[in-house]
């Protein structure tokens, strides 16, 4: 889940990108595709919809949302009603939804939400296995999230995924000796210590940011091999590898610009347009909040995105914010909304989507990495990956209601908040992480 | 004419004719159906908006719910857990604590606003008026504007006393360690809660009659023996509701720790009610959530009683002596 406050405060500028986006309608590109049957779905009669989505993150995300819906209306005669719901009214609104068995048909739920509901959802695994087919498989989180864990039945559709990768001014960068984000955490140390030493520290939330602090710390912990899981839903946080974690991020720490602690999500965008700090971790947002606004435009052409250092980890130790739909078993026309998903997953639709939310969302189908957006600012290319990764809050445990709390009571991010502001030793801050985990898991 | 005859004699026995009363008449001559048919309108309204929902948060308290599973009942299982966890024991403790120093500065500053705007002066209604203001802006927006003033790198106060005056080398880390934060939501809270207290205070003094002063003052006495034998005995009554008031609001405060901190760094301003949200509704254990809301009751009914019975607790209100 990530922050209201940060996309409301960006959403001015974003209004600007949304009316040039519009008035130039979008490029398409060819979506490379196989040649499949869709799912035998025959439509209830007299069937209609009602969707329940989050708030645009830009207005074109909305509009071309909206179009889409219109288009099905007109193409299969199944009229629809889209409700937009504010980021932390989602949840609720859901819950709701499945507790009293009544409300909206589909839900578009934020990352783990379907997990929560497995009794209350529709199974979508023909039209997941048709859509894979169709367009080149699903994307690792994608299909995580997608799916109940460890098996191959799908809960959810989901519909793209909002990264956060390093955000830093590419002339401070080189002026520390670094031609871009180094990949081992050695390295990457030095180049926060040589951007603090020029007058231009780097910054990263440590407060209670949903968004932001979860994917520093969620950087730090998995890059050094860390988890709060394991794979049997046993708490593991309390190992060597989390200690390193820790007395890396207090290293780290010391190069920050003061006040991290208190960050909340729109905190480093501000600092970083104020031109306070060098290096964050954020959306894309930033980029374009420069990018739109003619007095900093300059600053924009100086921004450049890559992923946070690897470290020790395999693959990209990052995750993204995730839109998941789920179809409830109470609706009264099943097949209209699989027909509706189905639908708007469809390149003629989805395509033209993903264009114009020029990056904020990323594409949870293989295929779609042909679309014209990431070629239309060689910068994106950071976000496109987003549902790529193989993290996810609660890796490498199932995704389930726990997992959920532990993300909720910030666990992690208070472990190294803690540790980087000298509140608790390692040991300590790791021994109360997994204290309180094993109370929410119940260990 | 034996008809006219016959007439006379119906006039003579003529009793007004007892129509049986329909049974909706009946019912309404009836004073036990008609209070309660009068009470409805008000007591629906209160079973519906503030009973059942106290009596489910209670219920839930003692059940294992989570957003998305009905729970069962769980005893007292969520109140032991919660009685081992160092952050709730931790945000009763700064509950109680934040309660205390926001109201008793409150009060003071209060009070003295509303002694100062108790004399005569020029412009006496606008000043008034102004007093006010931070009592009409929505909490969340001055919760927002609190925010910024302490932001580690926008704010005004370290703009002021690091760029402005050279007072400072370094801008103030206003959210960043626990005091601070602490002593930020404070002033923040009193901000805020002091137009309350003053104008109602104002308006206990209002009713003191001028005569007793001028009796004072004739038997010579000093101004502080004014306040202290005049206003403070007369004031109490008054004092004892506004006290009870603000510290309700006090204790059940969420907006601003939830705008400005989030309940950070590291959980050392979570209130009850900001964490029993974080952990009922974005953490989805409701049960949990509902227990941290309900272990706020015994508190308030305490703060509450103390109010009432401490401060209140003065015969000349039905126009007997103090004793």
């Amino acid at each position: 889940m990530d922050d209201i406050t940060r996309r409301g405060s960006i959403g001015l500028a974003a209004g600007m990108a949304a009316v040039s986006t519009l008035a130039t309608a979008p490029a398409r590109a060819a979506i490379p595709t196989v040649d499949v049957k869709p799912p035998s779905l025959p439509l209830e009669r007299g069937a209609t919809l009602r969707v329940l989505r989050p708030v645009k993150y830009i207005d074109p995300d909305g509009v071309y949302f909206d179009l889409n819906t219109q288009k099905f209306a007109k193409a299969i005669g199944v009229p629809v009603r889209v409700d937009y719901v504010g980021f932390e009214d989602l949840r609720p609104q859901t819950a709701v939804a499945a507790r009293t068995g009544a409300g909206p048909d589909i839900v578009l739920g934020w990352s783990d939400d379907p997990h929560l509901y497995t009794d209350s959802i529709l199974d979508m695994t023909d039209i997941a296995e048709y859509l894979g087919k169709k367009y080149g498989g699903w994307q690792t989180l994608a299909a995580l999230y997608g799916r109940k864990h460890n098996t191959d039945q799908w809960i959810a559709i989901p519909f793209g995924g909002s990264a956060g990768p390093a955000v830093y001014r590419k002339s401070w960068v080189n002026e520390a000796g670094f031609d871009t984000i180094p990949s081992d955490h050695g390295k990457f140390l030095d180049l926060c210590r040589n951007l603090k030493k020029n007058g231009h520290p780097p910054g990263f939330a440590l407060g209670n940011a949903v968004g932001d602090a979860n994917a520093y710390c969620g950087w730090l912990l998995w890059s050094h091999n860390g988890y709060m899981i394991d794979e049997d839903g046993k708490v593991s946080i309390n190992r060597p590898e989390t200690i390193a974690a820790l007395k890396y991020a207090k290293e780290l720490y010391q190069t920050f610009i003061p006040g991290v602690l208190s960050w909340q999500d729109p905190s480093n965008n501000k600092a970083f347009i104020n031109e306070d700090i060098s290096l964050t971790q954020n959306g894309c947002s930033i980029y374009f909040a420069l990018k739109n606004n003619p007095r900093t435009a300059s600053i924009a052409e100086d921004v450049y995105h890559a992923p946070m250092p690897t470290g020790l980890a395999r693959s990209r130790p990052e995750t993204a914010t995730v839109i998941n739909a789920m179809v409830f078993k109470h609706t009264k026309y099943p097949n209209a909304a699989k027909e509706y998903i189905r639908f708007m997953m469809e390149a003629e639709q989805y395509d033209p989507w993903l264009t114009a939310t020029t990056g904020y969302w990323a594409h949870s189908l293989k295929a779609y990495s042909e679309s014209a957006v990431w070629k239309s600012d060689p910068k994106l290319i950071a976000y496109r990956d987003g549902c790529a990764m193989e993290f996810y809050s609660g890796y490498k445990g199932p995704i389930n209601a726990a997992s959920g709390a532990v993300l909720a009571d910030y666990v992690n991010v208070q472990m190294f908040a803690a540790v980087s502001s000298d509140q608790a030793t390692p040991e300590e801050a790791v021994a109360e992480a997994e204290r309180r985990a094993k109370r929410i898991y119940k260990q | 004419m034996s008809a006219t005859d016959t007439r006379d004699i119906d006039a003579l026995n003529w009793v007004a004719p007892r129509r049986t009363p329909g049974t909706l008449a009946r019912l309404m001559d009836n004073k036990a159906f008609l209070v309660c048919i009068c009470l409805f309108p008000a007591l629906s309204l209160l079973i519906v908006f503030l009973t059942y929902p106290l009596g489910l948060g209670i219920y839930l308290a003692f059940t294992d719910t989570q957003i998305g599973r009905a729970g069962e009942w769980v005893g007292l299982e969520n109140f032991e857990s919660l009685f081992h966890d160092r952050i709730f024991l931790n945000a009763v403790w700064w509950t109680v604590a934040y309660t205390f120093f926001a109201t008793i500065l409150k009060f003071g500053l209060g009070l003295w606003l509303a002694l100062l705007l108790n004399n005569h002066m020029p412009f006496k209604s606008l000043v008034r008026a102004i007093i006010l203001l931070p009592y009409i802006v929505p909490t969340v927006l001055s919760a927002i504007a609190f925010w910024w003033i302490y932001d580690p790198q926008f704010s005004i106060i370290s703009y002021v006393l690091v760029d402005k005056l050279h007072w400072l080398d370094h801008y103030i880390d206003f959210l960043g360690t626990p005091w601070h934060a602490r002593w930020s939501l404070i002033a923040a809270n009193v901000w805020r809660g002091i137009p309350f207290v003053a104008i109602t205070l104002l308006a206990g003094l209002q009713t003191i009659s001028p005569s007793l002063y001028e009796a004072a003052m004739l038997d010579g006495a000093s101004p502080w023996q004014r306040f202290r034998f005049v206003t403070r005995p007369l004031l109490m009554p008054i004092l004892a509701i506004v006290m009870t008031f603000s510290v309700l609001f006090t204790f059940t405060d969420f907006q601003l720790v939830y705008a400005i901190t989030r309940g950070g760094p590291i959980n050392s301003t979570h209130l009850m009610a900001t964490l029993a949200f974080q952990r009922g509704i974005p953490g989805s254990h409701l049960g949990e959530g509902a227990a941290i809301a309900v272990a706020m009751i015994p508190f308030l009914i305490l703060a509450t009683v103390f109010s009432y019975f401490a401060l209140g607790r003065r015969k000349w209100q039905q126009g007997s002596d103090n004793d």
